[in-house]
């Protein structure tokens, strides 16, 4: 039994890369060989479908709207929600079970519910196509997951912290900067994670919710996987390079994830 | 659980998330009411129906098939995720080096955008140039996922349980690592069985990070679109058309605004009652 316990989480972190090993093996593989002869590793080894990529500036654009817009999102998402946060775990107040309660709704609403709706209200603000328009939809689910994290990550923080620093002649701003924030530095990085991630996977609304100037990466494959027949390397390039921010976030966390899940309440 | 201050001035804290929120709530979502209960003919003519929409989307033979078809797809997904995470964060190492590469490698899938989770499954999955494709027919079973209906809901689940199980195991992982190892002593003095650890020891820790995983879980697949939509387009047939594929279908596809404000209102409305139940449940286990 405990020989081969090891054996487990292999096997399973081995069916995760099968299909990533897939994509990254068909994006140096040329067309023809993909609709060709089925081969386990490229045969005509090609960087032509990442040189597309890198100097098509509708392919690299995309990429840059959708780290705007992520980027954009996690900050304000973060920084209205730490207040927040701190009201629900440290007052009692008017409404506030529902209002908590009120802010998860939102974490349940089906995009799918929202879309056209949201079209319509981003057109007649005018912010329709613009990464600000995305980063604020996005906001529909991200502040009220960042708000449910961080008030679990400060209500582990005992009262004491916060009376003392009072008494010291602290203002409340000065000591929510100063002392609060760097205790749960680790939460707020966990939360910045999960901001990140779900705004960065999340295509539904940021496609709906522009069309040229803005568009994200993922929605220029889809167009262009339709548009001009199917050209597979090209979009295993795309598909693999969209891999890589998530992973380089991944990796800054990592020690975070195992100590913030078990602290926060997610 | 800390003692909370009445203070009617955390509401000026609280007030910049309700703003934005709202903002991207309310007025969307009076959009839908306004529409779930008109008819229009086009031009921006609308005529006042009542609760017509609402009636005519509860009697349609379509909304109950793909109700069901979500209902059967989540309760599948989650009773395969969640033993299987569980599973596989009790066979994690505990410490060393090794924890980290389980860790990055695992979170991997959950960072992936979910178009591209379907596009990537798409070509791993078609049977002439997809590896798993390859594989099965290799071994002797006729399987095509864009005709078989059965072969496209294997697929579509296996894709969930690759993209979403490593969430399940982060959670639980997290609340295996908060057991003191002064409960493990305990229970190897008392000769206790592999068994009894986990049904009295690892399993209660586990509780409220698994109540989080289910909730979540249970959220997300049944507002799943996009990976089913890139992997099979809904098909074949209607076979793999979700609650969110067939509402989108009639909201943006026929533009049929009526039904679909309707669907979208009855669709939430599920959602909220079981999340607020399971909700109710988990706040109630915390206060224990």
């Amino acid at each position: 039994m405990k020989k081969t316990k090891w054996l487990v989480p292999t096997l399973y972190i081995l069916f995760l890369l099968l299909p990533i090993y897939w994509l990254v093996s068909m994006s140096f593989k040329t067309t023809n060989e993909i609709l060709g002869a089925f081969s386990l590793w490229p045969q005509e080894f090609t960087l032509s479908n990442y040189i597309t990529i890198f100097t098509d500036p509708t392919w690299y654009n995309g990429y840059f709207n959708s780290l705007t817009y992520v980027g954009m999102n996690t900050l304000l998402s973060v920084s209205v929600a730490l207040p927040a946060a701190y009201a629900f775990s440290r007052y009692r107040f008017l409404g506030d079970k529902h209002l908590f309660f009120w802010l998860l709704t939102n974490r349940m609403a089906p995009p799918a519910v929202f879309a056209l709706p949201f079209f319509q209200l981003y057109s007649a603000v005018g912010l329709f196509d613009t990464p600000i328009a995305v980063a604020l939809a996005h906001c529909l689910f991200n502040i009220p997951l960042a708000v449910w994290i961080l008030e679990g990550f400060m209500s582990g923080v005992p009262k004491e912290l916060d009376e003392t620093a009072y008494v010291d002649g602290y203002s409340f701003w000065r000591f929510f900067i100063r002392i609060f924030i760097p205790t749960i530095a680790a939460g707020i990085g966990v939360v910045m994670f999960f901001c990140f991630m779900f705004s960065w996977v999340e295509l539904l609304l940021a496609k709906t919710l522009t069309s040229v100037v803005a568009k994200p990466i993922a929605a220029t494959m889809t167009r262009t996987a339709s548009t001009s027949g199917y050209e597979l390397g090209l979009l295993a390039a795309a598909g693999t390079l969209t891999i890589i921010p998530g992973a380089f976030v991944i990796y800054f966390v990592r020690n975070y994830i195992a100590k913030g899940f078990a602290l926060g309440r997610v | 659980m800390i003692d909370k201050t009445a203070n009617q001035k955390a509401w000026f804290l609280v007030l910049p998330v309700v703003i934005l929120v709202a903002f991207n709530a309310l007025i969307p979502l009076m959009t839908v009411v306004n529409y779930s209960v008109q008819e229009t003919f086009g031009n921006n003519l609308f005529f006042f129906e009542g609760v017509k929409w609402f009636e005519q989307i509860l009697h349609s033979e379509r909304f109950h098939a793909s109700l069901l078809r979500q209902m059967a797809f989540t309760g599948i997904i989650l009773l395969i995720e969640i033993p299987l995470g569980v599973a596989i964060a009790l066979a994690m190492p505990k410490q060393g080096p090794w924890v980290s590469v389980c860790l990055v490698l695992m979170a991997l899938p959950l960072l992936i955008p979910w178009n591209v989770v379907g596009a990537m499954w798409n070509i791993f999955a078609l049977p002439d140039i997809g590896l798993l494709g390859k594989m099965i027919n290799g071994m002797g079973f006729d399987y095509n996922f864009t005709q078989q209906p059965f072969a496209a809901w294997f697929t579509t689940i296996l894709m969930d349980v690759w993209h979403w199980t490593s969430l399940v195991v982060l959670l639980a992982y997290a609340g295996l690592s908060s057991i003191p190892d002064a409960y493990y002593q305990a229970a190897r003095i008392d000769g206790a069985s592999a068994w009894s650890v986990f049904r009295f020891i690892q399993l209660p820790k586990m509780k409220r990070v698994l109540t989080i995983a289910i909730l979540l879980r249970f959220m997300d697949s049944f507002m799943i679109y996009t990976e089913p939509f890139v992997l099979t387009g809904g098909g074949p047939g209607n076979t793999t058309t979700f609650l969110s594929i067939d509402l989108v279908k009639i909201a943006l596809g026929q533009f049929d605004l009526g039904p679909a404000a309707a669907m979208s209102l009855i669709y939430f409305l599920i959602i909220l009652v079981l999340s607020w139940i399971f909700y109710t449940l988990m706040m109630r286990n915390e206060e224990q």
